[in-house]
């Protein structure tokens, strides 16, 4: 998909068959909704209601467990995370807006096993963009891009969704 | 001795110490953080990893219980490694074995130290003399500061009466020897409260207390009047030696808080102790136990702010 036509409504659309795909190919079961903030949170809300689900969306903030404390520090305003019931033994779908260097991911997945230990987690993205750092992958996607050096994307929101693409210093 | 010395060159904490010094905002941030750490209870493993591989001793010159095991447990929960040292000490040379114990830590890698010392300056003198990377936090010094105390006061007021800006504080009690005290006055104008009022007789005031922005009573019935909050202090008995006071009952009779009493604050006020507690002393056990009391509350709040100041003190620092 070309970067100048992200429409939002047509990712959500192209993520939410694949994710339904991956729901049957996994076999998961009264699965438990989990949005990452902030961004996450508002691609899962719309998942959450086009699939269904039955289970209230979990909100994760990850700001406690991100490796880059040392360099970066702590917001105040860190929202307490809220995971709607036992996470123990069930079947997660951990949603992003972005998947770009994966570390986002294994800090939303060492705080989840911190509320106890899932059967399952499939983790869905609206944009995986190129510039992997650790080996974790998304298992559904609405698209996959790759960006120019030193290119940014981001979802906007939380109304309407929009796609904000930034050029944070000139490629090279 | 400059107030600066808690910043870093970015105006973040470094070192906790004092209140004095800091400004709104920043102790906003400390009870919006601790907000944060509170939620964490509902996990099943009560850890963050913010701390991880960082070494914090706690260094106690003076014996404490609630705060020392507050500290560990908040420096746990932050995934820190944790060296609990109480250090009887000597009157004498204070100045040099204190500062040899701390070279001697700082050879360990210790990139935190919280300090509780019975000289007034104990945590101030380790800042200033401690490597760039460590930060120290003030777990109580003489009859200074005890600005964790504060904070996790101020936490707990915050949590029930939601505004400052309205509230009419009362404190009682050795407002003299009390490093509560003195931090508690610091925090509460900082915050902005309406009115800090201090209740106590005239021998348990220091001179040109109103100077710290306090009005005074020393009629408990009469200070009581449309207070919100109310602070009771310990009554340290060996005061008493110092015939500062005639006797632990004459106390009671005249600055004992009682259900009776309490009547005469605002019928919503809460009851707050930085405890130890002395039952029958400076508070009836009905009103220490009662639907008032915010005592337990303070010391729960004390992990979660506790894990605020720490955290805050620990970012962005040791270079780059």
């Amino acid at each position: 998909m070309s970067i100048g036509k992200l429409e939002v409504s047509v990712l959500l659309d192209a993520l939410e068959k694949n994710l339904i795909q991956t729901i049957a190919d996994r076999k998961l079961v009264d699965p438990v909704m989990i949005g990452i903030r902030s961004g996450g949170v508002w691609v899962a809300e719309k998942l959450h209601q086009r699939l269904n689900i039955k289970q209230p969306l979990g909100l994760l903030d990850i700001s406690f467990y991100r490796d880059d404390f040392s360099q970066i520090g702590v917001n105040p305003n860190v929202k307490p995370s809220q995971l709607p019931t036992e996470i123990e033994g069930r079947h997660i779908i951990l949603v992003d807006d972005v998947f770009y260097t994966g570390r986002t991911v294994r800090a939303a997945l060492n705080e989840i096993f911190d509320y106890g230990r899932p059967e399952k987690v499939v983790l869905a993205v609206l944009i995986e963009r190129d510039g992997k750092q650790i080996p974790i992958s998304p298992d559904c996607v609405g698209t996959r891009i790759v960006l120019a050096a030193g290119q940014r994307i981001k979802l906007t929101g939380p109304e309407p969704l929009g796609i904000d693409i930034q050029t944070v210093r000139a490629p090279g | 001795m400059t107030k600066n010395l808690q910043l870093n060159s970015e105006g973040k904490l470094k070192h906790f110490l004092t209140i004095e010094g800091l400004d709104r905002q920043l102790l906003i941030d400390i009870l919006d953080l601790a907000e944060s750490f509170v939620g964490m209870s509902d996990q099943r493993i009560k850890k963050v990893p913010l701390l991880r591989g960082k070494s914090i001793v706690n260094l106690f010159f003076e014996n404490s219980t609630r705060t020392r095991t507050t500290f560990e447990l908040a420096a746990n929960r932050l995934s820190a490694d944790v060296l609990s040292m109480s250090i009887a000490t000597s009157s004498t040379s204070k100045g040099e074995s204190l500062l040899d114990t701390i070279r001697n830590l700082e050879a360990m890698y210790v990139d935190m130290f919280v300090v509780r010392h019975a000289i007034s300056g104990a945590a101030h003198f380790i800042a200033q003399h401690s490597a760039p990377h460590i930060s120290v936090i003030n777990a109580g010094d003489g009859q200074h500061a005890h600005p964790t105390q504060a904070m996790l006061d101020m936490f707990t007021i915050r949590q029930i009466k939601k505004d400052f800006s309205k509230l009419r504080v009362a404190i009682v009690g050795d407002i003299l020897h009390s490093r509560v005290a003195r931090s508690d006055i610091l925090a509460l104008n900082a915050l902005g409260v309406a009115e800090v009022r201090v209740i106590a007789p005239k021998t348990l005031l220091p001179t040109k207390v109103e100077t710290l922005g306090v009005n005074v009573s020393h009629n408990l019935v009469d200070g009581l009047q449309d207070i919100d909050v109310i602070i009771m202090l310990r009554l340290q008995k060996e005061r008493m030696s110092a015939a500062l006071l005639p006797s632990e009952s004459e106390y009671f009779k005249c600055f004992g808080l009682t259900e009776q009493r309490l009547k005469y604050a605002k019928p919503d006020a809460m009851v707050m102790h930085p405890g130890p507690i002395n039952r029958g002393v400076e508070i009836e056990s009905k009103v220490a136990d009662g639907s008032q009391s915010v005592i337990l509350n303070q010391v729960s709040n004390g992990i979660a702010v506790r894990m605020a100041i720490m955290a805050m003190a620990m970012q962005k620092q040791g270079g780059v």
